[in-house]
């Protein structure tokens, strides 16, 4: 075990190194002199442009700037946002638990209701039912999230005015940050009203960002239990006479899991890539929605940084989800 | 419960073996879903073909008198568009037409790109193995490492907004969907006697990659292609929606959703009619490859 866990982890120091790589090409692929771009139409002298390249270090050869980029990342220094001078990685962090918060909501909503689902689609094989909740999860799998919750905000906020349109919370509420949880934060303040806004606004995004994992896991939920309900061993507990419910429950469901909770964790890529588009139509204020804003104000740094932030998460993530099924099926530690 | 039942050997008909294809299709046919995307798509297909016939307007020309006519049902409605128009009097159903066929014409040249990129990369890391294979399928790691859609807007960034970068943005975000697979049916293929037999008579590397190997391969890179046409429409749609993909004035049907962003609010249309073409589109692609995939592995039937 120990050794498995060692090479998992030795692994993706290589591809964190080529993630870095490609980040530090950005900055050097995007079209427009970094010193230029800051100075935009006001325009710089030659002398000057010579001299700010110079302190940026831009003159150096592209391999001593890319050693000189490595350290800095490996000391945690992602650059300063070229619009609002603030370092990358504090804004980086401001904005983060909006997007965890979202995407939390977004996947317990998925496997809240993807996984009964899927259970009872299996069970019920060949019915109707089974029929067309393959039908809504192939349709879910294929939806253009982004005209999907533009739908929604159509539907429920302006037609029916159920829901707000856009934002975290209202206007009329404060709530001092504590965690940037807002829903956390607003549950502690004590103020029944904030909680029931920061509610009402997570409800849209919450089902649009879901939607494609919902079809995922309902899919895999039902293709898995199917495989476990054929063996042997459901046979003899249905033979032992145990009821339906409990075969299907404690024996079934039990060993159907592990492959669900490998593809819950390997949504995590397809949640922060939803939520840059969840996020832009919501405005939400996460960092889906900043890395969106840093192209339109064409602050490379920014997008160089969130872009690496985010690669470097989906990482670390994947290294936990084969470590967890390594963990739980020893056949795959090789 | 010990008791093991033989099962009786299954009757062999004696009728002639049915052909290859003609099998194939009574697999592909028994699903229903399939049948009706591959009949999605012959009508797309068709409709991008002739919509210079078909459609009833161009999808550029603007009618001053008809800013954002609601569909011919409603209240207010006109006959002549059917789908109703736009903020600056556009026929939504000219628009939709020719957007199929920007849609198909993406979908097609992001699966032939990244396919025969992809091809050529993993042929080459079966063949050559050591540091060639350990260096592309590193890279191959690194790019999955970048959310699909964050590594598109990253190229598109870097490329520039426009319809060919984002094509190019969207093939290279699924080029490793076909790298490792082709790289992963090539090597079982190697070990195969055949494979040595062609090498020992004196087959040249070339050869054995494009026309031995290759051709036995297919199967799993026909269903991977179907189903990335649903994906490149889908993303290269997101793009769009975002501003990074197709232009306006262009038909493309994200792009048709950006623009309808400031009114969509009290012209419901605008809104409705290019997310239920994207929808249909993906989806038929989309059940046409599942279907493709149960009739060419059986494996993976249930």
């Amino acid at each position: 075990m120990l050794r498995f866990l060692l090479r998992r982890v030795v692994l993706i120091v290589p591809t964190f190194i080529g993630v870095t790589l490609l980040s530090f090409a950005l900055i050097h692929l995007v079209p427009g002199d970094p010193i230029e771009v800051r100075f935009g139409e006001r325009g710089i002298s030659p002398d000057r442009l010579a001299l700010l390249r110079h302190e940026a270090g831009l003159d150096r050869p592209l391999w001593e700037q890319f050693l000189s980029y490595e350290k800095q990342v490996a000391t945690g220094n992602l650059g300063t946002s070229s619009v609002t001078r603030e370092s990358v990685w504090s804004e980086f962090t401001t904005l983060f638990p909006a997007t965890v918060e979202l995407s939390v909501c977004a996947i317990l909503f998925a496997i809240a209701v993807g996984l009964p689902l899927g259970v009872i689609a299996a069970v019920r094989r060949g019915t109707a039912f089974d029929y067309g909740l393959m039908g809504l999860s192939v349709t879910g799998a294929s939806m253009p999230i982004f005209w999907w919750g533009l739908m929604m905000i159509l539907v429920f906020s302006v037609s029916l005015g159920w829901t707000p349109v856009s934002g975290r919370i209202s206007d009329q509420f404060y709530v001092e940050p504590w965690s940037g949880f807002l829903l956390v934060d607003a549950w502690f303040s004590d103020d029944k009203g904030a909680v029931r806004s920061a509610l009402s606004h997570l409800i849209l995004p919450t089902i649009v960002l879901g939607t494609i994992p919902l079809a995922t896991i309902a899919r895999m939920t039902r293709s898995s239990m199917l495989e476990v309900l054929g063996e042997d061993y459901i046979r003899t507990a249905r033979a032992k006479g145990l009821t339906g419910i409990r075969v299907v429950v404690v024996h079934a469901l039990r060993n159907a899991l592990i492959p669900v909770v490998t593809v819950i964790g390997l949504q995590v890529g397809t949640l922060l890539g939803g939520a840059i588009l969840t996020e832009t139509i919501f405005s939400w204020p996460g960092i889906g929605h900043w890395l969106i804003e840093s192209i339109q104000r064409r602050d490379y740094p920014v997008l160089q940084g969130g872009t690496l932030l985010v690669a470097s998460l989906v990482m670390l993530v994947n290294l936990g989800v084969d470590l967890t099924y390594g963990f739980l099926n020893p056949r795959i530690r090789r | 419960m010990s008791v093991t039942q033989i099962p009786a050997a299954p009757a062999v008909p004696m009728a002639p073996m049915p052909s290859a294809a003609k099998l194939f299709w009574r697999g592909f046919a028994e699903n229903r879903g399939a049948v009706v995307g591959l009949a999605v798509m012959v009508v797309l297909v068709l409709l991008a073909i002739f919509a210079d016939v078909v459609a009833p307007h161009s999808p550029i020309e603007q009618f001053r008198e008809h800013f954002l006519t609601p569909p011919s049902w409603q209240a207010g409605g006109s006959p002549a568009f059917l789908l109703g128009t736009d903020d600056v009097g556009r026929d939504i159903l000219a628009r939709l037409i020719y957007g199929a066929r920007l849609s198909l014409v993406i979908g097609l040249s992001v699966v032939v790109l990244s396919l025969g990129v992809g091809t050529v990369l993993g042929l080459c890391a079966a063949f050559a193995g050591g540091t060639v294979d350990i260096a592309i399928m590193r890279f191959m790691d690194i790019l999955l490492v970048f959310p699909s859609l964050l590594l598109a807007i990253v190229i598109v960034a870097i490329l520039g907004p426009s319809l060919s970068n984002a094509m190019i943005a969207v093939a290279v975000v699924t080029l490793p969907n076909y790298t490792r697979l082709v790289r992963a049916s090539a090597l079982s293929e190697l070990s195969r006697d055949y494979v040595t037999a062609t090498r020992s008579a004196g087959a040249g590397t070339l050869r054995l990659m494009f026309s031995t190997v290759l051709p036995n391969c297919t199967a799993p890179l026909i269903v991977q292609a179907s189903l990335g046409f649903s994906s490149a429409i889908l993303d290269a749609a997101a793009l769009g929606f975002l501003g990074l993909g197709a232009q306006p004035p262009t038909p493309e049907w994200g792009t048709m959703l950006a623009g309808a962003l400031q009114y969509y609010q009290r012209a419901w249309w605008v809104l409705a009619f290019p997310g239920i073409s994207i929808l249909v589109t993906v989806l038929a692609f989309n059940l046409f490859g599942d279907g493709l995939r149960d009739a060419l592995d059986p494996k993976l039937k249930r």
